[in-house]
């Protein structure tokens, strides 16, 4: 399967691991946009780390919000984990809605 | 007799009391309170003053109380202890004796988040039963609440509200009972429009005996639409409105409506005058002030009696 | 524990103006513990300022630094070392702290970052409820447990008022009525008959109405 080259991949064990700072360090770190790609709601191997993500990536929009970057930088997706295609998908949903957003203004 | 109050005096004689409500204007302006007392005359045996209803600003009830008595009517004090501390309460009541005010109701008084000042602090310093306690304390012991002498006990016939259609419902007769021990002696309840309720709380009310030593004025009011009973129905809390009622409004054409409400109102106080307990009717129309002379008139509640 | 709020964002900005270089200073203690002035929330804070201020092209600094607590001198001095080296300490602590620092850093701006609110207990994770009001004259023996000056919207003694629904306050529907809560736990702990006792006026003096408050022990005196 064939993903956007822009998009970088950091592997989890779960995607409850997944905390505010993280993705406010990784903007802070220079890249335009982040996405949290966990398992179906329901199906998640330690049960809601999926559903504590998707909490959590809410917080963050709020946050990005608050700071002039913009919510829309950050999303959280769900598909399991044979779901190729949905991966490719999504992440070329995310690189065009980053495209028309621009890039990040905290990038200098 | 304790005081001067009409309503004592009627009580004491067996009568069946009468009492309305007059609302204070938002403004400095008396004329407002004098319409609404003539409105009165001669038809009720006495007129509560609201106090900041709804913690709303307007002329103190206070004030308002003086002027009608200024016009030879029997003003009911209202005092809430949501803006009052102590000091302040028992200063009014000096006051009110002062102006000749003989009735006290002592409430709780709604938070001030449902009016125009919700960013204000609130007092209360001390509740409802503990103002009831600390006026009977003022006139039966001339003493003030922080134990000092009284020159010049004020005489005021005390009395309390209360909801029988409140939550917890087990605890409503208790509560009463509370009121009752704390000096209570006559209460006004909300209004009432579910007869067999009300009726199912007398009977707990009667049973302890309550209704001998405290008088139970029974609360109407009588509704202007069919919108007005479905508002009260839905988004006044420990408000009870029977679907029939509502239906009966519905059932009458817009302009019939008003004539209606005033028909059930009339049904109503014939209906509370037979539950054994209930001493008279507070009637509360509000900004409706003009139709209480004729529900009283219907209600075959005409002339009230001559008192000294 | 003490809980707060965190202030918003555009107020914190406000009040930290032209200065860029901040020391921001978490609390390990109540404000941990309701998750908004810890070591967690002082990393968010910072990110967030260096973000905004990446955005708007100006350098800035923010030192991120915390402390025990803020509430006793010994933890406070520890950043003495390189106070100096900030334009602004912004405190995450409660009021408590925030005015402890700035006592002991006279000569500095200290800002609060927090709207400190109530004394209370965790519900839940992320839930945390009101309890007490310091009234210095607890009397949870006569109310089963539950507190009519802190939980009842009008802190009344001899309650309910006439505006108790469905076990809720008048003021919303997601405020407890306290008094239904009393006198539930008063018919589970077989204590009814204490609802029938007037409860007196209380004295307010031993609270905030009396005056600031200090406690001392002669005997933990060094």
């Amino acid at each position: 399967m064939s993903y956007p080259s822009n998009v970088k991949v950091v592997k989890l064990p779960c995607t409850g691991r997944v905390d505010v700072l993280l993705i406010l360090r990784a903007f802070e770190s220079g890249v335009d946009g982040v996405y949290v790609a966990g398992c179906m709601e329901g199906e998640c191997h330690f049960l809601r780390g999926n559903l504590r993500a998707r909490r959590r990536v809410e917080y963050v929009k709020g946050l990005l919000e608050e700071v002039g970057l913009g919510g829309g930088r950050v999303e959280m997706f769900n598909m399991s984990a044979s779901q190729g295609q949905r991966f490719a998908q999504f992440a070329r949903e995310m690189t065009e809605r980053i495209r028309l957003l621009g890039p990040s203004p905290a990038r200098k | 007799m304790k005081t001067n109050s009409r309503v004592e005096k009627i009580l004491a004689g067996g009568g069946f009391v009468v009492t309305s409500e007059c609302g204070p204007p938002r403004g400095a302006d008396p004329e407002v309170v004098r319409k609404k007392g003539e409105l009165l005359r001669g038809v009720v045996d006495a007129v509560n003053v609201t106090d900041n209803q709804t913690a709303v600003v307007r002329m103190s009830s206070l004030s308002a109380c003086a002027i009608l008595k200024g016009m030879g009517l029997e003003p009911i004090l209202q005092m809430v202890c949501r803006d009052r501390n102590r000091i302040a309460l028992q200063s009014d009541i000096l006051g009110a004796a002062a102006l000749g005010i003989n009735n006290v109701l002592c409430l709780s008084g709604d938070h001030q988040k449902f009016g125009d000042h919700p960013q204000g602090k609130n007092v209360y310093d001390i509740d409802s039963i503990q103002l009831i306690q600390t006026v009977c304390r003022m006139r039966d012991e001339g003493k003030f609440l922080g134990g000092e002498e009284i020159k010049g006990k004020p005489l005021m016939f005390v009395g309390a509200a209360e909801n029988p259609f409140a939550d917890p419902f087990e605890i409503r007769a208790a509560r009463l009972g509370k009121k009752m021990r704390a000096g209570c002696e006559f209460i006004q309840t909300q209004c009432i429009y579910n007869m067999e309720r009300f009726s199912r709380w007398m009977e707990m009310v009667c049973d302890r005996g309550f209704h001998e030593k405290c008088a139970v004025l029974a609360g109407v009011t009588p509704f202007k639409t069919a919108g007005m009973a479905n508002y009260m129905k839905k988004n006044v809390p420990g408000m009870d409105v029977p679907d029939e009622m509502i239906e009966r409004m519905k059932g009458v054409p817009k302009e019939k409506q008003a004539e209606e409400g005033i028909k059930i109102c009339v049904e109503q106080i014939q209906q509370l005058r037979e539950i054994p307990g209930v001493r008279g009717i507070h009637i509360m129309a509000i900004e409706w002030e003009a139709k209480v002379a004729e529900i009283v008139k219907a209600a075959g509640l005409l002339p009230r009696p001559e008192i000294e | 524990m003490i809980v707060g709020n965190r202030k918003d964002f555009k107020e914190i900005l406000e009040k930290l103006g032209p200065r860029r270089r901040v020391l921001l200073l978490g609390c390990n203690e109540c404000v941990t513990v309701c998750g908004v002035g810890g070591e967690r929330e002082v990393g968010v804070l910072a990110s967030e300022l260096r973000l905004y201020w990446k955005k708007e092209g100006e350098t800035f600094e923010v030192r991120e630094h915390t402390l025990e607590r803020q509430c006793d001198y010994e933890y406070i001095d520890q950043i003495r070392g390189f106070a100096d080296e900030y334009d602004v300490i912004l405190s995450m602590a409660c009021g408590a702290g925030v005015q402890y620092v700035a006592e002991a850093y006279k000569t500095k701006l200290v800002l609060p970052a927090v709207n400190t609110t109530f004394l209370g207990v965790t519900i839940e994770q992320g839930v945390w409820s009101e309890r007490c009001q310091g009234c210095g004259s607890c009397i949870l023996d006569m109310t089963a447990g539950v507190c009519p000056i802190a939980r009842c919207s009008k802190s009344l003694l001899n309650g309910p008022c006439g505006g108790s629904s469905g076990g809720k306050c008048e003021i919303d529907n997601e405020t407890d009525c306290a008094w239904q809560l009393i006198v539930d736990r008063l018919k589970e702990s077989d204590q009814m008959e204490r609802y029938e006792e007037i409860l007196p006026v209380k004295d307010w003096r031993t609270g905030r109405e009396g005056g600031p408050r200090k406690r001392v022990r002669e005997d933990l005196k060094l």
